[in-house]
């Protein structure tokens, strides 16, 4: 028995399925993520990466199974609720609001106290405390020389910051990262990956959704495989990819690229 | 001197109702092509109530109340629709507001309701009491927008998605944006139908949506100054000149589409936009 299976789990995926019509795009997948860990979960392209996380903040409906964070299950939960539960999500498409600058961007959700009911939000101006809550998260991801700019027109890689910083900011239980690396270069993602890492170490749990299979392996402690909606593997990453059918669906059958794959593998 | 006085206090209505749509469509971001509905319910309130013996007043907080608490009713059934449906919603509400006062006998129906007591203030002291009633709401429209509250509002006006992954009830506060700015229409209707004395179904109609509409546009969407100034010039265009009272449609349909396509943001856009350019000389 593994270390993991004793402790209770901070997150809980059991037997979840979800369908649009008469596709099943998640097949009952479960999965658990503990406290304090960074896990990646995997898969190749249309594999239901991103339908799953979907069903865990709850912009689909699951058909079946249950999402339980802490224990307690999130299913009946609308998408703000469950963040006021303690989830946070950085959005594969980053989505500043391009109207305010980005300290004040990060800022607007480290006013959750007052933001989360409208009396409150009424009643309080000030946001001084906000923003230098706001400094340090942006100092945390490495962009605080960027604070006072205008985020339309910051390049991707600032962006996926940002978008970082203000997940960070609502304090989450369970940080949710959604390909924060697509559409950087090798070296932002390099650079990016290695402050997720450094996020994780200070005490944040995290699940990475990733396509970068490189960074992946690098920096996460465990590894859910998904294909065709669904799991097909888990655990450290170095066994993840010696998995033959985990090879199979990332390869189908590419002999060259298998080599490839288990040369990086062995890299990693 | 009576002339002006009632010209003032008729722009002081505008501004006001042209500030309680700002509060939704500028701040919150919600369009209303109803929004007229509103002025009608305080109207209607205010003048039956003062018919009834109730002094004028007393009818004022309770104008609000009501337009408010069917603002809410309306605000429920129609903030779970989007964008565009929520335009074609609130229109939807404006027409029934209309269809169903016509066919109430005790609403005075087609011919409206008339002999409205009077307040028991002169001119110039109901001219006074609109005007304060403008600053007081113009200040909570200020003090709003830097709140907490503006804050959220601005943040679902541009993209209420990422505002739910903020943990952001969205709903809860387009029902308080619907709710404070129906409660100011109500108020503004109730001073509507004690100044002109007269009211019936097509003072509230699909005309004044789309007249408080494009105040609030060519003014600039959002911006407490702009509406003010925007409500302000469209009211008294058409006491100043007597063609645009006759072709009051076609020349705010046209400022709307004009400004629309020319600056989005209304006259303040134009004047920000002129003052960076001579900035920059």
């Amino acid at each position: 028995m593994s270390i993991t299976a004793i402790r209770t789990p901070l997150l809980k995926v059991a037997n979840v399925s979800v369908r649009f019509g008469g596709l099943t795009a998640i097949d009952q997948v479960s999965f658990e993520v503990y406290p304090g860990e960074l896990l990646g979960l995997i898969g190749p392209n249309g594999a239901g990466k991103t339908t799953m996380l979907r069903s865990i903040t709850g912009v689909v409906t699951v058909a079946e199974g249950s999402v339980e964070l802490e224990g307690e299950s999130l299913n009946r939960l609308a998408t703000h609720q469950r963040i006021q539960k303690g989830l946070a999500l950085s959005q594969q498409l980053v989505k500043p609001f391009k109207k305010i600058s980005v300290i004040e961007n990060v800022a607007l959700a480290a006013g959750a106290h007052f933001t989360r009911s409208p009396l409150k939000a009424l009643t309080h101006v000030s946001q001084k405390a906000e923003l230098a809550m706001a400094m340090t998260m942006l100092e945390r991801v490495g962009i605080a020389s960027y604070a006072d700019q205008d985020p339309a027109i910051q390049p991707l890689g600032i962006l996926k910051r940002l978008e970082m910083a203000r997940a960070l900011a609502q304090k989450p239980k369970l940080l949710l990262l959604d390909e924060p690396l697509a559409g950087l270069n090798s070296k932002e993602a390099h650079a990016l990956a290695s402050t997720i890492q450094d996020i994780n170490r200070q005490g944040v749990t995290i699940v990475l959704i990733e396509h970068n299979l490189g960074e992946v392996m690098r920096v996460c402690q465990r590894m859910v495989v998904l294909d065709n909606g669904r799991k097909i593997a888990s655990g450290a990453p170095q066994a993840v990819m010696q998995d033959a059918a985990v090879r199979a669906a990332y390869l189908g059958g590419d002999l060259q690229a298998d080599a490839d794959m288990q040369k990086e593998a062995a890299h990693a | 001197m009576g002339y002006e006085i009632s010209l003032l206090t008729s722009m002081g209505i505008s501004v006001l109702f042209a500030l309680s749509l700002n509060l939704i469509t500028g701040f919150c971001g919600q369009i209303s092509l109803g929004h007229a509905a509103f002025l009608g319910i305080g109207a209607y309130l205010s003048a039956l109530l003062s018919k009834a013996g109730l002094p004028f007043l007393a009818t004022l907080p309770l104008a609000m109340l009501l337009a408010g608490a069917i603002g809410i009713v309306v605000g429920l059934a129609s903030l779970r629709v989007r964008a565009d449906f929520l335009a074609i919603t609130t229109m939807g509400v404006g027409f029934l507001f209309v269809g169903v006062v016509r066919q109430q006998d005790w609403l005075g129906g087609e011919l409206g309701v008339s002999g409205i007591p009077e307040s028991g203030l002169s001119k110039i002291a109901f001219m006074v009491l609109t005007m304060v009633l403008c600053v007081v709401a113009a200040l909570l429209c200020m003090y709003l927008k830097k709140s907490w509250m503006g804050r959220v509002f601005n943040g679902i006006a541009e993209d209420e998605d990422t505002m739910r992954v903020l943990g952001i009830d969205v709903p809860m506060y387009k029902l308080a944006a619907f709710a404070i700015g129906t409660a100011l229409a109500g108020l503004a209707g109730a001073l509507y139908a004690q100044h002109f004395k007269f009211i019936g179904p097509d003072s509230f109609g699909f005309i004044e949506s789309v007249t408080v509409l494009s105040m609030v546009v060519v003014g600039g969407i959002g911006s407490v100054t702009g509406v003010i100034f925007g409500a302000a010039m469209l009211s008294a265009l058409p006491a100043w000149f007597q063609f645009i009272g006759d072709y009051k449609l076609l020349v705010y349909g046209g400022l709307l589409f004009l400004m629309m396509r020319f600056s989005p943001d209304g006259v303040t856009g134009l004047v920000r936009r002129l003052a960076v350019k001579g900035g920059a000389k």
